[in-house]
């Protein structure tokens, strides 16, 4: 098919058509929108980065930064901890292996929106009810504080993924050879041995993509934000994509939410373009 | 050695079967508990309900109007998935073909735009659409196509590989036309990406909530975009609230139990490429 070839292009214009007008054009609209006072409707005049110099001294909008992160570090910790920990489970020669899996994968198919619910009554009432069995204080008021508000949604969200993530990583442990662990065992090798010199670096390419693909979905978060603590209190768990959606449509500050919303990009980009460069590095290494 | 062994494998087995448990508590814990009336959810939300009380998910589901939701959600991920997989196959085939420099650019903008994360365009997108009054379900469905088609385009590409070129030109010489080539012989070639690429699809437009809720008046809502509406009309009843997310995630239990090894398959398939 060359380019001049009617039907190239016909195969072509239907994508095209839907990725111009729904991504490209309005985040081209977008970033030149920034640095205007557009109202949604109409800008009148440029503005320069006045945005920008805003949203950097705004509180509340540094705090939503700092929260995602924090929030995307404890993520992405737990969740790989959590799915090599259950894909190593479930790779073993097991009677429950293909249960499990489905098990620990279903949280994965149903909404955040629903799972933040679901998650709201265990930390409010089911955490509260044990709590109160057991005599500890601890496990009362949760998502009161900011706190158990932080926590609530790293454990639902390790909850919610770490079986996407085990996935991944019984991709690549069903790879490994079996001679070469037989043949590690053979030799005398310990199961800790085994797992730290061959199963560990072999499944390494894993740990790379695991952990670049939830920082992202952590970083991106809105649903389960939502749906769980809904910011509060007092904003305090409010994270960078909730923030966007609010200045915009709670508050109809629309230039100043997109301006947001590019800083918001920037940060987004340079995460998975670190992830592109890792991965081309280990390409040539290999 | 392997009496040890043995052992070691029913360790792990408890353990795995421990998680297991604690994994679907949560499912568990809201199915009791919306079988439960106000009362007894106050008196304790750990043990089975004083009477088994079904009125709640009567309520629930006409509250919810949960066959409307239903219908909405299935038309709107269906022909959405649907234009996804027929629009992006013939693209990713296209591309695929052409090894001219632009084709490689065009290939380079889609990927790219995996980039973009939604807040950046959310805003002028939905004053575009607003202006153009499509600010309902066509529009969204179009929507979807935007977003869904770069990972679905960079799946077919990838796939297109392993699909001999001396098929084309032996079809060529037969006398069929692009069009017949590609759906006659590539497509059927295709089918175990499409089924990867459909599932991914169906997870998340069956799910997202942002998208819909500005999207989408409230008489077309679909089951996320109306469960959050019901929620904010029981805050505080748990019971109701209960039942309402037991039905909400009826259907997909439903679906994963009829596909569990395709959907964990497809699943793998795209995170791992």
């Amino acid at each position: 098919m060359q380019n001049r070839s009617p039907a190239f292009w016909l195969f072509l214009t239907p994508v095209i058509l839907a990725l111009g007008i729904v991504v490209v054009i309005p985040f081209v609209y977008g970033l030149v929108y920034s640095f205007t006072d557009w109202n949604g409707l109409t800008a009148t005049k440029f503005i320069g980065f006045e945005h920008y110099i805003n949203l950097f001294q705004e509180k509340e909008f540094m705090n939503s930064i700092w929260f995602t992160v924090k929030f995307a570090v404890a993520s992405v910790l737990l969740l790989n901890f959590f799915g090599l920990a259950l894909a190593l489970i479930v790779t073993r020669n097991i009677k429950s292996n293909n249960l499990l899996r489905t098990v620990f994968f279903m949280p994965n198919l149903i909404g955040g929106l629903i799972l933040g619910f679901i998650w709201q009554f265990i930390f409010v009432s089911v955490f509260g009810d044990i709590g109160e069995l057991l005599g500890v204080k601890s496990l009362q008021g949760w998502l009161s504080t900011t706190e158990t508000g932080f926590w609530g949604l790293v454990i639902l969200t390790a909850w919610q993924m770490a079986g996407y993530i085990m996935i991944i990583y019984i991709a690549y442990l069903e790879n490994i050879p079996k001679e070469l662990i037989e043949a590690a065992k053979i030799d005398g090798a310990s199961s800790f041995q085994r797992f730290k010199n061959i199963t560990f670096p072999l499944v390494a390419p894993a740990f790379t993509i695991s952990m670049f693909l939830t920082l992202s979905t952590s970083f991106k978060i809105y649903d389960q934000n939502l749906s769980l603590t809904n910011g509060g209190p007092y904003n305090s768990t409010q994270m960078v994509a909730m923030e966007i959606v609010r200045t915009a449509f709670s508050d109809n500050q629309m230039s100043y939410a997109q301006a947001k919303a590019v800083i918001f990009f920037l940060i987004v980009a340079v995460v998975a373009l670190t992830q592109v460069y890792y991965n081309k590095k280990r390409e040539v290494e290999m | 050695m392997k009496n040890q062994e043995k052992k070691s494998l029913f360790s792990i087995e408890i353990l795995g079967i421990i998680l297991g448990l604690l994994w679907i508590a949560p499912f568990y814990l809201m199915i009791v508990n919306a079988f439960k009336t106000k009362r007894d959810i106050f008196k304790g939300v750990l043990g089975f309900p004083s009477e088994w009380e079904f009125d709640n998910f009567v309520q629930a589901f006409i509250d919810l109007s949960f066959l409307k939701s239903l219908f909405n959600s299935v038309l709107i991920t269906g022909l959405s998935v649907g234009i996804i997989v027929l629009f992006s196959s013939m693209a990713g085939y296209a591309l695929a073909r052409n090894k001219s420099k632009l084709s490689g650019v065009l290939f380079f903008v889609f990927v790219a735009a995996m980039l973009i994360p939604f807040q950046s365009v959310m805003i002028p997108l939905i004053s575009i659409f607003g202006q153009a009054e499509m600010l309902n379900a066509a529009g969204l469905i179009f929507m979807y196509l935007g977003f869904g088609c770069s990972l679905s385009i960079f799946l077919y590409h990838g796939a297109m590989t392993g699909v001999s070129k001396s098929l084309d030109e032996a079809a060529i010489i037969d006398g069929a036309n692009r069009f017949q080539l590609f759906w006659k012989i590539i497509f059927p070639l295709l089918k175990p990406i499409s089924v990867t690429v459909a599932i991914l699809n169906v997870i998340w437009i069956w799910n997202d909530y942002l998208l819909p809720s500005l999207v989408l008046s409230e008489a077309n809502a679909t089951i996320p975009l109306k469960m959050f509406y019901f929620f904010g009309q029981y805050t505080k009843q748990w019971h109701l609230a209960l039942a309402g997310l037991t039905i909400a995630i009826i259907p997909v239990i439903v679906g994963y139990f009829f596909a569990q090894k395709q959907i964990i398959n497809g699943v793998s398939e795209g995170a791992v490429k």
